[in-house]
């Protein structure tokens, strides 16, 4: 449906690099827009997922009699229902989708109830028990690596380490001893929730032609028909995924999460739709997580402020299951030394399962982890040398050419220093000590900076590639197939903002596709910063093929010596020359299908360096070649008696490339800094054996409007050649600053620092007491 | 056992059975298709669901659809008059202050309640008042910019009327 849009230029295209507002405004403004938690529909049935309720147990007879005598119920189903593999996960196949085995953690799902009603399949859950024997479970990532430790996947050859890497440059860690300062720090991350305000959710159905067809919350909808299909047993083209926008995903959509579940359902609902959607403690017990880390790190300099060696050491909580845990692994690594020039490194990182909830996918992808780390690292080696923390920064930023901290020769527009230098320029940051002066009673105010770099795109092996549509219907109207899902990050806008760029159509003269694996084409997932890098770049491939054949048809029926004597018009072409105008109705009536519908593949540059860090490492995308670089202020204050931590104000100076939709822009930005002040301040999903105590958000608690500061957003646009318009990712690289330049600004505000997140007021008093503690002995 | 419940929906009077312990939001979304009010948490701690009940604004998933019974309710359905978007919606549109939308209805329908009883809000009344819409996508600023906008147009409206 086409939708009244104000593109912000009185109805003409839109250009690059201004605000027009985002395509899917209108609908969602005004509550009409349909997302997979909306689908109802005649005939309906309800379906739901028996969780384990235990974190580590062998599975014995699952009693399903009473359920299934519970009227309304139509159907309670186990593992032996299902003809396929039964296993789904992205690179390793590990989670069960109705465990059969084993339970490896209190969300394994035991059996899915289908019911006429939301009341019956509520009270049949509640009646389906199973016997099982008691296994000890692991619950803390270091101990699962101990000899003796229970191992959750017999079969898998290396126990409970899912994946390791080692990774040395120059003389490695044995460069320690050739430098003036070393300073140690370990480091704990919490396990984050995605908090979405949308659970997971999805509808399904098995169409009259036997297809089963699947809506859902998703950033995966080409993956997904492909986990569905294997698990259930069904051929890749009976199932066709529909992918709405999501109600938030932030990583925990990328993937499998209601869909098999869904379908299976579905096949066994006698053709009747069904629908499920997870309740929020559901969501926080099933759903995947960011990977909590410990993280242990030596950091070498020169008198002169010189990065000379580092040696990091990182342990990753994936819970029971792979999920995307050893590409998380992977990428931490690769950031594990921020982006500074350091000749000598050792890295070693290790993923681990435990009966923890499932990490996974999360904004950021482990940069969030290894950066709070370093940019600490940083700044306590500025203290001990007594530098400035940004003069320590911008001696050791990396530059296009240099080597990166894992030797990755920088081949791209590499803009940290002249993010580093305006935030340097920044009113904030030079009227930080008059701020700073002015803080009331038992109150303390700092500054911190963080400097950060964040990779986009798969990395050296799986292929990043999109496939970009565009048609121009017989009607005259062009159609953008959107293959990469909008979780809410705006790609779609900026979709028809690049198309209409190029075709020179207002938005309202363009119709957006949502991804549909029977529409659109495989353009991969919502994910790796790499949306509008990889699709815009497969887009303008393909409207630029369009318009050519558009011209040039018109050309021929305008008797025009050539195309370059025709331009596009909104709604049509005009002849330069003679000044006729045909409209786009007309050419189109002259074009066969076949030449109205132009498709375009883009392949992302790959690093060409073969870097050994350890069997599967290169494969789960390490190195990669393209980065985002920013630089973030945060100006804190501290209250003495409680604790508390106030964010006054936060500046995020980013290096994205050129900026296309500076709205868009500002919304990535200063989403991923909100999340990122809930990781650095309050949010922390407790588990205690396995066992989730903070089962909603009156316990979980994520960043309100009143904990949010203005957050000021300023990018420095250097253009990259490689990118569609000059445009890097942005999605993710804002995420990864808040906690280490909020501990940086604590840590110069009341001259402790927090090696434990979430900073909460009491681990905050603890450190001051014990700072008091220390100087007064 | 159903209860009838009469209330008046977006100005519309509806009549239906339900039973007693069906939610307001179970009642808006599944009996009269009105899924623009979303489910978030179903505890009332996150604002998805907030519609307004006779001027003041409540989390649906913790009012019985009985206890709405002669009253009178707004949805986010019911804003735009004509299909022309109320100011509120007209400046989230403009500023920005929409994301993956889920939490829109709500924070629109909380911003409402607001400026019908304080039509000239502060910033900290702004972010007090949507406090209990909790967004994860946007970080909230462009959110409370649109408010101050739509109050705005709304005092500029009703001086010039």
């Amino acid at each position: 449906m086409t939708l009244p849009i104000n593109n912000g230029n009185e109805g003409g295209p839109p250009g690059i690099g201004v605000s027009i507002p985002r395509a899917d405004a209108y609908m969602k403004v005004s509550g009409r827009e349909k997302y997979a938690s909306d689908y109802y529909g005649e005939d309906l049935v309800w379906c739901g997922v028996k969780r384990a309720g235990v974190p580590h147990v062998v599975i014995g007879e699952i009693h399903t009699r009473a359920a299934s005598e519970t009227p309304g119920v139509l159907a309670v189903l186990t593992h032996s229902d299902v003809r396929g593999t039964n296993r789904q996960g992205v690179l390793q196949k590990d989670q069960p989708v109705l465990a059969d085995d084993k339970a490896r953690h209190c969300g394994d799902a035991v059996a899915l109830v289908i019911a006429e009603d939301r009341h019956s399949l509520n009270k049949a859950l509640d009646l389906v028990s199973f016997d099982y024997e008691l296994l000890p479970g692991v619950f803390d990532a270091e101990e699962a690596l101990e000899e003796g430790a229970p191992i959750l996947h017999e079969n898998h050859p290396q126990g409970n380490l899912l994946l390791s890497g080692e990774y040395r440059t120059g003389a490695g860690a044995s460069a320690m001893a050739e430098c003036d300062v070393v300073v140690e720090g370990s480091f704990r991350t919490p396990r984050q929730e995605h908090a979405y305000l949308e659970t997971e959710a999805g509808w399904a159905q098995v169409q009259d032609d036997g297809r089963l067809f699947i809506v859902c919350s998703t950033q995966t909808p080409f993956r997904d028909r492909s986990e569905v299909a294997e698990a259930l047993g069904l051929d890749l083209h009976d199932v066709r995924i529909k992918a709405p926008y999501p109600g938030g995903a932030f990583g925990g959509k990328d993937g499998v999460t209601v869909q098999t579940l869904l379908g299976l359902a579905a096949l066994n609902s006698g053709g009747r739709p069904v629908r499920m959607q997870w309740d929020r403690e559901e969501s926080f017990l099933a759903g995947t997580k960011r990977h909590p880390a410990r993280l242990y790190y030596r950091l070498g300099a020169k008198r002169d402020g010189t990065l000379h060696c580092l040696d990091v050491h990182m342990v990753l909580d994936t819970g029971p299951y792979d999920h995307l845990g050893g590409v998380v692994l992977a990428l931490g690594l690769e950031h594990a030394g921020g982006a500074y020039r350091v000749p000598h490194v050792n890295l070693k990182g290790k993923c681990v399962y435990t009966n923890n909830p499932v990490g996974g996918a999360f904004r950021g992808f482990g940069v969030p982890q290894v950066t709070a780390a370093i940019e600490q690292m940083i700044d306590m080696t500025a203290e001990k040398l007594q530098m400035d923390p940004l003069e320590t920064r911008l001696r050791n930023a990396v530059r296009r050419g240099d080597k990166n901290s894992i030797g990755k020769t920088l081949v791209n527009s590499t803009g940290l220093r002249e993010c580093l230098k305006a935030l340097g320029e920044h009113p904030l940051w030079k009227s930080r000590a008059e701020w700073k002066a002015g803080a009331g009673a038992f109150k303390r105010r700092g500054a911190g900076v963080a400097a950060l770099t964040h990779a986009s795109g798969y990395g050296p092996v799986v292929p990043d590639v999109a496939n970009a549509k565009v048609e121009l219907t017989r009607e005259g109207k062009f159609l953008i197939y959107s293959g990469v899902v909008d979780m809410g990050q705006g790609n779609a806008t900026t979709n028809l903002q690049i198309a209409g760029s190029i075709l020179c159509q207002p938005t309202d003269g363009m119709e957006l596709v949502l991804p549909d694996t029977d529409r659109t084409l495989p353009s991969g997932s919502a994910s790796a910063s790499r949306c509008t890098y990889t699709f815009g770049n497969a887009l303008i491939g393909a409207a630029e093929n369009l318009k050519t054949r558009i011209l040039q048809r018109a050309a021929d029926l305008l008797m025009a010596r050539s195309r370059d004597e025709i331009v596009l018009i909104p709604g049509g072409v005009r002849h330069l020359v003679s000044g006729k105008d045909l409209p786009l109705s007309v050419i189109a009536g002259f074009m066969d299908e076949a030449e109205r519908i132009s498709v375009h593949h883009f392949k992302a540059p790959t690093a060409p360096e073969n870097f050994d860090a350890g069997p599967g490492i290169r494969m789960h995308g390490f190195p990669h070649t393209l980065f985002s670089y920013a630089a973030h202020l945060a100006l804190v204050e501290v209250d003495e008696l409680t604790g508390e931590i106030t964010v006054c104000r936060y500046v995020a100076i980013s290096d994205c490339g050129t900026v296309v939709n500076p709205q868009i822009y500002e919304q990535q930005i200063q989403g991923a800094v909100a999340q990122g002040i809930g990781f650095a301040l309050c949010e922390d999903l407790v588990s205690t054996q396995g066992l989730i105590l903070t089962q909603d958000f009156a316990g979980y608690v994520i960043p309100t409007a009143a904990d949010v500061p203005e957050i000021d957003s300023v990018p420095v646009e250097i253009f990259e050649p490689s990118g569609p318009f000059g445009l890097k990712g942005v999605g993710e690289i804002a995420m990864n600053g808040p906690l280490p330049a909020i501990s940086n600004a604590v840590a110069d505000a009341c001259g402790v620092r927090i090696f434990e997140y979430p900073m909460t007021p009491e681990r905050v008093l603890a450190a001051i007491r014990d700072a008091c503690k220390r100087i007064s002995e | 056992m159903k209860t009838i419940i009469q209330m008046t929906v977006n100005g519309e009077l509806v009549e239906s059975a339900v039973e007693p312990n069906r939610t307001l939001l179970q009642f808006l979304r599944e009996d009269l298709d009105l899924t623009g009010t979303k489910h978030g948490c179903g505890l009332g701690d996150c604002g998805a669901c907030t519609v307004i009940l006779d001027g003041k604004p409540v989390n649906s998933c913790l009012v019985l659809a009985v206890q709405a019974h002669g009253r009178e309710v707004l949805t986010i359905e019911g804003l735009a008059e004509n299909g022309n978007l109320h100011p509120i919606q007209q400046a989230f549109v403009d500023k920005g202050a929409i994301q993956c939308g889920f939490c829109t209805p709500g924070m629109i329908l909380s911003a409402k309640a607001l400026l019908d009883e304080n039509p000239k809000p502060s910033e900290l009344e702004i972010r007090t008042a949507i406090s209990g819409n909790l967004c994860r996508c946007t970080g909230y600023q462009k959110i409370v910019e649109a408010v101050q906008e739509a109050a705005t147009v709304i005092d500029g409206t009703e001086v010039s009327s």
